[in-house]
Formats: structure tokens, C-alpha cells, sequence
């Protein structure tokens, strides 16, 4: 068995609502989906009992009703662990991770400012990557998102 | 004593690129330090979405000047997965040795940025005229000292000629050396050592809780290298070492930059060596089939990611990039706490930042009349001159006067 089969049948032992939802796609690269209710969990395992102790970033991706983010873990021989969670659109909740990984703070804004992104436990801080002054509720990297028509005032732009 | 708050940025003439650094000061003691990122968001993972995978190994190549191969590598690699391509043999080859010949003309790069920063100058002079070598190296290669434009999905553009492979040993030969001199000059130069000695302390253990990548972890004794634990393009057949060290501080870094150099000349050596004939792409399709893939690459700055989503289209649904100084720039508050603001520049430069490679997002655009406009050099030349004249700065009398000189 491959180092990669046995993260799976390890997954799978632990928490058995993986069953089917783990893909290896080649060699290093292991896909998972996992119900967002029970993320912490497994990433926890992950990171803590399969020594996945090194996040690459966070992706967000907008799938239409809902959001999807991968978490991109990884371990000293190379192995990637990437784990999406999926949360609908119009209430998308996620938890942070900088208890395991306070570096992780940063990919966590930017999946805030970009997709709008809500997540928990999350301190406040500096935004990233977009200006102070953006537009509230305007998530560029959503599907349905528009370039503004045109330059508005200040004020408006705010209660935008 | 008084806490001072000093703002540096997002404008600041010391600065290379735009971001903005708070440092709070008791004296000349740092307190605190807060970094704010973004002035460099240009909307490119948005962009590419909206033009197809051939584009957009343009576009990720012009994420950043620095390493542009190692963006277009790691896009390309994404795409190749999910596409199922092989690529020939030959094609990886010359990407590994573009990606190594990148990395030379980088490292060197920092050497004088950070001779310059502790005021050694002549470091600055010497590292950049030597530079030139691996510069023009590339430029015979593919025709450009930047932005190379060698990949292509499926494989590379150009080939390397037999009288090429020579020009790329001999300038090879005479980097080693000079590279010998600099590890001469970092191992007995007193203010060197002493300058950089203790500087910007980063601790084994704190290195692994931020995330540092790279040269950066490498220096606080973190053994990762993507090249070896995630071999990608040729570098499963090539023997390297991974440098690492254990001072944890500025010096170390410097250590571990100088010893990187080392290995890539003995492993273009061996790509040269090892690289075999044959064709150097497979044509791919024009539109990619449903599915993900996700790419690693070691930039010199460190582990350079890229996740590619592709929906059967000729455009990918989504495309994600993370820099290594994204990683990284988490490292620098803690490897100012309590250090002095003169040890500031060179902290920061010893990174090796790079903050357009970090910030990616908008598309350019008239707000007022919503219109978009390509400008030429000489548009933008002329229109230039007209601010500077409606602000009151007219030079066209001086330009006569210099002309009437001149006759």
C-alpha cells in the first residue's frame, strides 16, 4: 500500500462520513471533501496525528449557491492534503485554523475580502488584500460580481 | 520613555515596492510592528478567469519581474495535470534549467540588495555587474532577461543549440567563481559577519509555527525544499543538496542563499549533461476538461503555489496563487520584536520580499468615462509632459536651450 492509500484508510477509520469522499489523484496529492460541520476534527487529525504541519494557503472558490474552500495542507515528504469544506452563499461560515497555524491568519482575510468569506473565531485585524475604503459587500472574485459602472462618491461608496 | 509611531509607506523612497509597515518606537527600540499588503493587487486571478489557459501563462508570468518562470512553471503544471499531458523529457529539462538559471540571477540579485542595505556598496556594484553573465545568459536563451516566455502548456517554445549549452558552461564557470569569492568574502569579512550576525532572529521554532518557506525557513534549520520532497519538471533525476543552517538569523540566510548558488551550477552542469533529444512539447488541447489540480514549485523565494480549476471551457473557473512572500512576511514582526529600527532594512530585505508577487487582483479602467484605453510609450510619454506642464513644470524652453548647446 502507498503512503497516500494509507492517509486515506487511516481518514476513512477515523471518521467513516469519508467513505467515497477521498480521491488520490497522483502520486503526493490526496483531494478530500468534508462535511463543514465536522472540518475541525478531521483537520485537527490531520495536522496533528498525520503530521500534516505545514498550510500552503486557502482557496476559495464560489460554485454557484455556495461557497467551497480547500484547505491545502502539507508534510515533510510532500505529500498534499487538500480538504474542502462547502458552505451555501448567503450564510458562508468558516472557522479559523490559526489555532494550528497563526501564519494561516492572512489566507483567511483573503478569502474574506475577495469571496466574503465569514470567518469564526478570527481576530480582528488589518484587511487584506483590498483597500480600506472598498465597497462593502462587493466580493470580486465571486462569479456574479461586476466591475463598478463608475467612479461613486465617497459616502456612497461606504453605505454601498 | 515616549512610544513613537512611525508610518513607512505605502509610498516611501526607501521603498522598492508599494506596501506599508507601522513601527512603533521606545527610542530606537521597536514595540511593534504592523505590515498592511494589497497596493500591488492587480486582479490577476479574476483576469484569469476571463482569458483562456494560453493567455493566462502570459499573465502569471507577469505576476512578478523576479520570477517569472517560477509562475509560469507552476501554472503550467497545474494545467498539464488536469489535461493529462506528458510532457517530452526534453521540454522538462529546459524548464528545470531556466528555473535554475532564475534562481542564479535572483540569489544574486539579493546580494546586493542586501549588501546595499548594511552600506556595503561595493557588493551592490560587484554582485549585480556579475549578474550580467547569467542576464545575458537568458537572454540568449529565450530572447528575454525577463518575463522569458519559454513555457507553454505541454512543454517549452524554444530549444537549446549545442553552441548555446556552451556559452551557458563558460558563464556558469566564471559565476562559480565569483560565487566562491563571495562565500570567501561571507566567512572572513569581519563587518559582514558582524553586521549580519544576530539580525533578524528567527527561531527554529517559530519559523515552523509561521510558515516560513524557502531561504528563509532553510536559515532557521527547516529541512523543505520542493525540489526534493515534491520533485517536479527534472529534478527527480538530478542530484542537489538542500542547504540549510542554523544560525536563524540574517547571516544564515546569507549562508543558505550563497550555498543554493553553489548547487545550481552543479545541477545546470547535470541538466546539460543529462538532457536528451527529442521534441520539446506535445501540442494541447484548447479546451481542458473538467477538474483540479494543484502545483508546487520552489521559487527562490520559496515555495511557490498555484491551484487550477478547469470546467471543460477554453478558460479555467478558477486560478489561485499564493507567493513565498505571503508565507513569509509573517515572520519579519517577530524578527523585529525588540531590535533596533536601524536593523529594519536589511530584516526586511533578508526575506527577499516580493510584494507584487504577493498582491495579484483589478483591471485598469477609466472611472469617468468607463471606457478602457491601451496607451502607447509615446502616449504616455506625451501625456506625461502635458501634467507636468498644466502643474506648472514646463521643460520645453530648457529642452531648446540644451538643443542651441548642443549644435
Amino acid at each position: 500500500m502507498t503512503r497516500e492509500e494509507e492517509i486515506q484508510d487511516s481518514l476513512i477509520k477515523k471518521f467513516n462520513f469519508l467513505e467515497n469522499k477521498i480521491r488520490v489523484q497522483r502520486q503526493k496529492r490526496i483531494f478530500a471533501e468534508v462535511p463543514s460541520e465536522n472540518f475541525l476534527e478531521v483537520f485537527e487529525y490531520a495536522v496533528e496525528d498525520l503530521g500534516f504541519k505545514f498550510i500552503c494557503t486557502i482557496t476559495g472558490l464560489d460554485e454557484g449557491s455556495s461557497l467551497a474552500f480547500i484547505y491545502h495542507i502539507t508534510r515533510q515528504d510532500g505529500i498534499t492534503l487538500n480538504l474542502k469544506i462547502t458552505v451555501p452563499k448567503e450564510h458562508p461560515v468558516i472557522k479559523t485554523v490559526m489555532q494550528f497555524f497563526p501564519g494561516a491568519d492572512i489566507y483567511e482575510r483573503e478569502v474574506m475580502d475577495l469571496l466574503g468569506a465569514k470567518v469564526e473565531g478570527l481576530p480582528a485585524g488589518k484587511r487584506y488584500p483590498l483597500p480600506d475604503d472598498w465597497p462593502a459587500g462587493q466580493y470580486p472574485l465571486r462569479k456574479d460580481w461586476k466591475k463598478p459602472e463608475k467612479a461613486k462618491g465617497k459616502e456612497e461608496t461606504q453605505n454601498a | 520613555m515616549h512610544k513613537v509611531i512611525i508610518p513607512i509607506g505605502p509610498q516611501h523612497p526607501a521603498l522598492k515596492e508599494p506596501e506599508s509597515f507601522m513601527v512603533a518606537l521606545s527610542g530606537e527600540k521597536i514595540t511593534e510592528f504592523g505590515v498592511r499588503l494589497g497596493y500591488n493587487h492587480r486582479g490577476i486571478e479574476k483576469a484569469c478567469e476571463e482569458r483562456t489557459y494560453i493567455q493566462d501563462v502570459y499573465l502569471t508570468e507577469r505576476i512578478c519581474g523576479i520570477c517569472s518562470h517560477a509562475h509560469s512553471s507552476a501554472f503550467v503544471q497545474a494545467v498539464e495535470e488536469i489535461a493529462g499531458l506528458a510532457v517530452p523529457k526534453r521540454g522538462l529539462y529546459i524548464r528545470t534549467l531556466i528555473g535554475e538559471l532564475e534562481r542564479v540571477h535572483s540569489h544574486l540579485l539579493w546580494l546586493g540588495v542586501a549588501g546595499h542595505e548594511i552600506g556595503f556598496d561595493t557588493l551592490l556594484m560587484y554582485t549585480w555587474r556579475d549578474r550580467e553573465i547569467v542576464m545575458d545568459l537568458m537572454a540568449l536563451l529565450t530572447g528575454n532577461r525577463v518575463n522569458y516566455g519559454i513555457n507553454t502548456i505541454g512543454g517549452v517554445r524554444r530549444d537549446v543549440s549545442p553552441e548555446q549549452i556552451k556559452e551557458i558552461l563558460k558563464g556558469v564557470d566564471a559565476l562559480e567563481e565569483r560565487t566562491k569569492y563571495y562565500i570567501e568574502i561571507a566567512s572572513s569579512e569581519t563587518t559582514v559577519i558582524e553586521r549580519l550576525s544576530g539580525v533578524g532572529i528567527l527561531s527554529h521554532e517559530d519559523a515552523l509555527r509561521l510558515g516560513a518557506v524557502g531561504p528563509t525557513g532553510r536559515a532557521s534549520g527547516i529541512d523543505r525544499d520542493t525540489r526534493r520532497d515534491d520533485p517536479y519538471a527534472a529534478y527527480g533525476e538530478i542530484e542537489f543538496k538542500v542547504v540549510t543552517d542554523n544560525h536563524n538569523d540574517v547571516y544564515g540566510r546569507t549562508l543558505v542563499r550563497l550555498g543554493e548558488l553553489m548547487e545550481s551550477y552543479k545541477m545546470i552542469r547535470q541538466i546539460l549533461k543529462k538532457m536528451p533529444d527529442g521534441p520539446i512539447a506535445i501540442k494541447a488541447p484548447r479546451k481542458i476538461p473538467p477538474g483540479e489540480a494543484f502545483s508546487r514549485y520552489e521559487a527562490p523565494r520559496g515555495e511557490n503555489v498555484h491551484y487550477v480549476k478547469a470546467n471543460g471551457t477554453e478558460k479555467p473557473e478558477r486560478v489561485k496563487v499564493r507567493a513565498p512572500t505571503l508565507a513569509n512576511i509573517q515572520t519579519v514582526a517577530k524578527m523585529l520584536e525588540d531590535r533596533q529600527l536601524a536593523d529594519l532594512p536589511i530584516v526586511i530585505a533578508a526575506i527577499d520580499p516580493c510584494f507584487s508577487c504577493t498582491d495579484r487582483l483589478i483591471a485598469v479602467k477609466d472611472l469617468e468615462t468607463n471606457k478602457t484605453n491601451t496607451l502607447k510609450w509615446q502616449d504616455l510619454h506625451a501625456y506625461s509632459i502635458e501634467w507636468h506642464r498644466e502643474h506648472g513644470v514646463d521643460f520645453s524652453q530648457l529642452n531648446k536651450k540644451l538643443k542651441g548647446m548642443l549644435k
